[in-house]
């Protein structure tokens, strides 16, 4: 067997291989050789060394970007799978219990489709869809409601401090369908005669989540706080298509990512742009790295 | 140590050779796109075709029989202009050239890939949202310099030379400064366009308002419209803050003359601060706090432009574009208009009736296109008075050419832009820093939005604006202009 090992595997490797460094490895590479130039575009790019990350040091947009993901890496995954963790608990475990089966509260199968649909929309309708929602006059879906109250409007993508949370608040809106059905498949495989003999113990349904789902599901959680936290390296479509002046008012709801589109297809500075999105590169490897090795703890066995 | 042969640290030679085989089978198709790769350049560069014969009928030597693609922007003024008037034009000259006709909403997103791999089309109507940076263009040497089509004999008389059937001032819109100092036409811009305030007519007769023209009577009027229950004015800031700088810096050049902008777009020390700017801030500063609407800063222009054809907003910044734009949405009688700026003191250097008008919509010829001669011809075909009526007819707006529109009926709303144009007489000016600098167009657009929803005060608005255009003074990688 030994001798037709090697070029059956290179056989079925080549061509995903190739297409991966082709598409996926290549480009990385010459984002990272375009960043050290002052390319614009057109013509052979000419060598500058390091100056576009000199450059990016004391450029105040980039920082605001910085600090936003910041923001969203803390608030996204937190946000999210609290709600996720809350609506999968529910819908598995939170009802009587049958027969000895633990059984999810009434509706859970209606609901777990209805949470599931704004994963099936394309992330740029939810976005025109929010512009409607958060509208600021009387034909917006909130403010037309308050408005017919005789409240004053709420300016949500406006104010400078409100809409940077009107963004998470579309993003964890979008996020939390995937994660209870994440969650809810976690909790399944949990057997159930753990949650009996817990519950034969006299374990209130607080403490049931705290001591029982919770550290059993803690590998699936591991898994949502990477996905999300790389999600908040991104939000660049709904920030795009939903921001007042793109990532507006004044840099308030600005991405890495929607400086990066602007600087490389607006001001055509695609070598700076490239610095940009290396720099965005490390941040994601770096956040990746850590949190796998914060959140490596002992898993329980069961 | 025994090893088993199938233990995976079995290195022996005949391993490392299979395995260095295959990652030599993986690199060697990986090389071969290295040169086919994003930033290998123009090294592609297309052949041109050969010239043709001069002669009375051809001045510019096209290749009879030579192909051309032309590229439209599929935006306000659509493509049927394009495809019903100039190529017919330009097939009847030369019944044996074919054209390829293309129109895109997205300029760069289509052409950006054709002109990196060096096989650009011949004409490009470079406009809209995602238009190709000019100066980037001219830097490249991607543009066809224009001296000759503005010297070659106009179509309809030979005695006169194309740059004489153009209203002043357009060949010199379409300057740019090359890499080597001198200054050479590269871009036509097409469109007659006028800048100014707009209101609906009817809504004005109908109150008995009339259209000030200076600052007291404009602010007065706004009061007497919001008492009426309307917002007296208002821009899109979402994504047509661009609408309301040009009226503050329109303003500040009325203030201290046109010169104003020409430090500006100059990038002059200082050119932001100078006091005429910071004047016209303060006034349009108070007119966003009083006479305005937070929500705006919320709209696409077209849902503020969509309120005023349904009567909620009295005066909106615009060019004359808008009136064509809005078709559909304008309830009959309607009756667009167009205001002047109003002058802010009496001591402004130029009087009420100096207004920003300038070429709209530009075009240009690729100098590395297979053909160039041909899209130099088909603008001289485009600049004749057929292919500027038609294109009048078309789309309703006035072009660069005055034989073209003469006599022409225009909708009220174009009509009285040019009336105003007129009224102007010499007191026309410019200015062209957005299409220069675009990081600066955009610096000005948060700006101006933080001015006029009352985040900001004048001060900062000059401070915030001068400092980025410092910035792309001092940055060597992007190509400075004069004019």
């Amino acid at each position: 067997m030994r001798h037709g090992k090697y070029p059956f595997v290179i056989g079925f490797l080549f061509a995903p291989v190739a297409l991966y460094v082709t598409f996926v490895i290549w480009p990385y590479a010459q984002a990272f050789q375009i960043s050290m130039t002052n390319w614009r575009g057109l013509s052979a790019p000419q060598w500058v060394g390091f100056d576009n990350y000199r450059r990016l040091l004391d450029d105040g947009a980039f920082w605001k970007a910085v600090q936003h993901h910041g923001v969203l890496l803390l608030a996204l995954p937190l946000i999210t799978i609290a709600i996720a963790l809350f609506f999968a608990f529910l819908l598995n475990v939170g009802g009587k219990s049958s027969g000895g089966q633990r059984q999810g509260v009434w509706g859970a199968k209606f609901y777990r489709v209805v949470f599931f649909f704004p994963q099936v929309l394309a992330v740029a309708i939810i976005a025109v869809l929010f512009q409607m929602v958060y509208r600021p006059n009387e034909s917006g879906l909130i403010n037309g409601v308050l408005m017919k109250f005789g409240l004053e409007p709420v300016l949500f993508l406006i104010k400078p401090n409100l809409a940077l949370w009107s963004i998470i608040a579309v993003l964890v809106w979008q996020a939390v369908g995937f994660y209870v059905v994440l969650f809810s498949a976690g909790m399944a495989s949990i057997p159930g005669e753990i949650y009996e003999a817990a519950e034969m113990d006299g374990a209130t349904k607080v403490t049931l989540f705290f001591r029982v789902t919770l550290p059993l599901l803690w590998d699936t959680l591991q898994v949502a706080w990477v996905y999300l936290g790389i999600a908040a390296f991104d939000a660049f479509a709904i920030v795009a298509v939903l921001s007042v002046d793109g990532g507006g008012p004044d840099g308030a709801t600005t991405v890495l990512a929607m400086e990066i589109y602007r600087n490389a297809f607006v001001y055509s500075k695609y070598g700076y742009a490239s610095a940009m999105g290396v720099a965005l590169f490390f941040l994601t490897l770096t956040f990746a790295a850590l949190t796998l090795r914060l959140t490596k703890r002992e898993s329980v066995e069961y | 140590m025994s090893i088993t042969p199938e233990h995976p640290a079995a290195l022996d030679r005949r391993t490392v050779l299979r395995r260095a085989a295959a990652v030599g089978m993986l690199a060697t198709p990986a090389i071969g796109l290295l040169s086919a790769c994003a930033t290998s350049g123009s090294d592609g560069d297309s052949e041109q075709v050969a010239g043709g014969t001069k002669s009375e009928k051809n001045p510019l030597g096209v290749k009879e029989d030579a192909a051309i693609e032309v590229v439209i922007f599929n935006g306000g003024y659509g493509e049927k202009y394009a495809t019903d008037v100039h190529e017919p034009l330009y097939k009847t000259a030369f019944p044996k050239a074919e054209i390829k006709h293309q129109a895109t909403q997205a300029v760069s997103t289509v052409l950006q890939p054709r002109f990196a791999s060096g096989n650009p089309p011949e004409f490009v109507n470079n406009s809209g949202e995602k238009f190709l940076d000019f100066g980037a263009l001219v830097n490249d040497g991607q543009l066809q310099d224009l001296t000759e089509l503005w010297d070659a004999p106009s179509v309809d008389d030979p005695s006169k030379k194309v740059r004489d059937t153009v209203i002043p001032g357009i060949v010199e819109q379409g300057m740019f400064s090359t890499a080597d100092g001198q200054r050479k036409p590269f871009v036509l811009y097409y469109v007659s366009t006028v800048y100014g305030i707009w209101y609906s007519g009817k809504l004005f007769k109908d109150n008995g308002w009339t259209a000030p023209t200076n600052f007291d009577q404009f602010k007065a009027l706004c009061e007497q419209i919001k008492a009426k229950g309307i917002t007296p004015y208002g821009y899109a800031g979402a994504n047509a803050a661009y609408y309301q700088w040009n009226v503050i810096l329109t303003q500040a050049a009325k203030i201290g003359g046109a010169d104003v902008l020409k430090n500006i777009d100059n990038l002059e020390d200082g050119a932001w601060k100078q006091d005429a700017v910071k004047q016209a801030a303060e006034a349009w500063a108070e007119i966003g706090a009083k006479y305005s609407d937070k929500s705006f800063e919320g709209l696409k222009h077209t849902d503020v432009q969509l309120r005023q054809n349904q009567g909620k907003v009295a005066f909106y910044p615009s060019g004359d574009w808008l009136e064509n734009e809005q078709n559909k949405d304008t309830p009959a009688g309607f009756t667009y208009q167009l205001m002047p700026v109003p002058s802010l003191t009496a001591s402004d250097k130029l009087p009420a009736a100096a207004i920003r008008a300038a070429g709209g919509e530009g075009y240009f010829v690729s100098s590395k296109s297979k053909n160039p001669r041909g899209g130099l011809e088909y603008m001289r075909q485009m600049l004749s008075k057929a292919g500027a009526r038609g294109f009048t007819e078309t789309v309703g707006a006035a072009t660069v050419v005055p034989a073209g529109s003469e006599g022409f009926q225009f909708p009220p709303g174009v009509a009285s832009a040019q009336v105003a144009l007129k009224a102007a007489g010499k007191d026309v000016f410019n200015m062209l820093f957005d299409n220069w600098y675009k990081e600066l167009d955009t610096e000005a657009r948060t700006a101006t939005n933080e001015l006029m929803f009352g985040r900001i005060n004048a001060d900062a608005f000059v401070e915030r604006i001068q400092k980025r255009a410092d910035a792309i003074k001092k940055d060597s990688s992007v190509t400075k202009f004069k004019r």
